[in-house]
């Protein structure tokens, strides 16, 4: 039933990429992805392509995972090229009835593609790699020069990272509750939508129950331990950079030298 | 009339790396009107194999028949089979949904299509059976306390009228007060209207006052399956499992090995009581 749902994409693999700071995947990963939108030729793509390859590869992330990513943006890509295809102006290419593809059209809706995958891959690698707690961590020690402004970095984290640790235990009791339910003689998958939205009531009402009555009690539970926000906590393991999180920098910056220099040349 | 299981073996996860045999062949025969106490450590499976027994889960492989009838068959009435069969989940205050504790326990007993008078003298029946005094029936559920809410929810399932009912843990996170109250109820609900009753539970001490029969299990698999004193028999190897027999039998088999002629079957404190004091008269007359 719904514990078949699998969250945070998180797969376990004993790789160098699995242990770099999740500051460098976080950075690394916006780097990569404000680099697709710099290439003015398809060489930089290709370059990008390699790279990411690189990394999958040095991840020891089986491919198939990256492609599981792709499915839940499939109609997205698909209503992008399609439009990009037909609705660009410029030197006709082919006619079909009232529906022209030029040739602009045409390398828009090429590139757009390719930006979308790799931009696709390229994320699903920090998510397949980086556990959730270890990327709020991340996310904070990168926001915390925001402090600056009044933004509560600490608590946006650690909101962040509840929230993640709480979906599973939620989902247990939703799959509980609705067992219970059904004991009871409950349908939850029949009926017209009407019905249907009127059978959730004996699931929501117990599972709100149930949250607020867990929210209460893991305040409690931090209060106990004296947790009193961010200010002067220290971590058990705090983030540190090692060599390869300098050397991934480094190769980081390479790729973006090499890539956007090769993709903004014009090569004809 | 009567609850056959047949080499059920159970996988949780099965087509993923993480699989987990929670279900190990398990043969059982439960016949109609039995009190039977299920017994084991937390995840020995004993609320997985109960899932079953109402088609909440299916099997991996093997047959479970109700009244002869095979419930993984094409043609089964599976919401008939959860009306016959009712399963009260541990901690059942947590399904609790309603305005007020009457429409709660209704909420079984209608989803069965019945008429509204019926329903609502199921409900009344039901709250009268576990003894939930009047002036709350109308109060929201969540006004009242802990055990009064364990009531109202094994009501939920009481008011379907199934002629099988499994309780898990029905007794978790209860006073001994309110333990005693429920397991007294629960006694009552068998000899009063045969009903077949599981109780799951962890505790020895809980069952052996009120069961016919135990099953322990440990890890997926039916280790003992006997009457309350010959399982508790076994004490030491219960021991071993993390399991005990109730305080009542070590005493009694610590009298025997000091040289008391005392029967080492008492299962409660009262048959205890009455076997040493039978034995310390018999060793005066001496």
């Amino acid at each position: 039933m719904l514990r078949d749902i699998t969250l945070g994409q998180y797969y376990q693999a004993e790789s160098i990429i699995h242990k770099l700071d999740p500051r460098v995947k976080l950075g690394g990963t916006l780097l990569f992805i404000v680099s697709l939108f710099f290439f003015e030729n398809y060489l930089g793509y290709v370059i990008s392509a390699l790279f990411l390859a690189l990394v999958i590869k040095l991840s020891k992330v089986p491919f198939k995972f990256m492609v599981r990513g792709m499915r839940s943006i499939l109609m997205l890509l698909l209503i992008t090229v399609v439009f990009n295809l037909f609705l660009t102006p410029g030197t006709p290419l082919v006619s079909l009835w009232k529906l022209t593809i030029t040739v602009e059209g045409l390398n828009l809706a090429l590139t757009m593609a390719i930006r979308l995958v790799l931009l696709i891959i390229g994320s699903s690698i920090m998510t397949l790699t980086t556990t959730p707690n270890n990327l709020t961590d991340g996310m904070e020690k990168m926001m915390r020069p925001l402090r600056v402004f009044k933004v509560p970095v600490h608590e946006v984290a650690m909101m962040m990272s509840i929230a993640l640790r709480f979906i599973p235990i939620l989902l247990e009791e939703t799959d509980k509750i609705m067992k219970a339910q059904i004991a009871r003689g409950a349908d939850f998958e029949s009926g017209n939508l009407i019905n249907r939205a009127k059978a959730m009531v004996p699931l929501l009402v117990p599972l709100f129950i149930s949250a607020f009555r867990r929210a209460n009690d893991l305040a409690m539970a931090m209060e106990a331990r004296c947790y009193r926000g961010g200010d002067g906590r220290t971590k058990m393991k705090p983030l540190v950079y090692r060599k390869r999180d300098y050397l991934a920098y480094a190769v980081i910056a390479v790729y973006l030298i090499v890539s956007i220099t090769i993709g903004r040349i014009v090569w004809f | 009339m009567s609850i056959t299981l047949e080499h059920v073996n159970y996988i949780y996860g099965a087509d993923t790396s993480l699989s987990v045999k929670a279900l190990n062949d398990i043969c059982l025969e439960i016949p109609d009107g039995q009190f039977v106490g299920v017994i084991g450590h937390t995840g020995s499976g004993k609320s997985t194999l109960m899932q079953h027994l109402n088609g909440l889960l299916k099997a991996s492989d093997g047959h479970i028949y109700f009244n002869g009838e095979d419930i993984y068959d094409k043609n089964f009435d599976m919401k008939k089979l959860r009306s016959k069969v009712g399963l009260v989940f541990q901690y059942p205050e947590h399904q609790l949904f309603e305005m007020d504790v009457f429409s709660d326990v209704c909420f079984g007993p209608k989803n069965l299509g019945l008429e509204k008078a019926e329903v609502e003298r199921r409900a009344k029946e039901a709250l009268e059976q576990v003894g939930l005094p009047e002036e709350l029936y109308f109060q929201s559920p969540f006004e009242l306390s802990g055990g009064q809410k364990r009531r109202a929810a094994i009501a939920g399932v009481l008011a379907m009228q199934p002629e099988v009912l499994i309780l898990d843990e029905p007794t978790a996170g209860l006073d001994p007060k309110g333990r005693d109250e429920i397991l007294e109820q629960i006694k009552k609900l068998q000899t009063g209207s045969g009903m077949t009753i599981l109780l799951v539970s962890h505790s020895m001490e809980d069952v052996a006052e009120y069961v016919d029969r135990i099953i322990v299990m440990n890890k997926g698999s039916v280790l003992y399956d006997d009457e309350p004193k010959e399982v508790f028999s076994h004490y030491k190897e219960l021991e071993e499992i993390g399991l005990a027999a109730p305080q009542v039998t070590y005493i009694v088999n610590a009298l025997h090995e000091k040289g008391l002629p005392v029967s080492t079957d008492a299962t409660t404190i009262a048959e205890a009581a009455r076997d040493i004091l039978q034995a310390l008269k018999e060793r005066e007359k001496c």
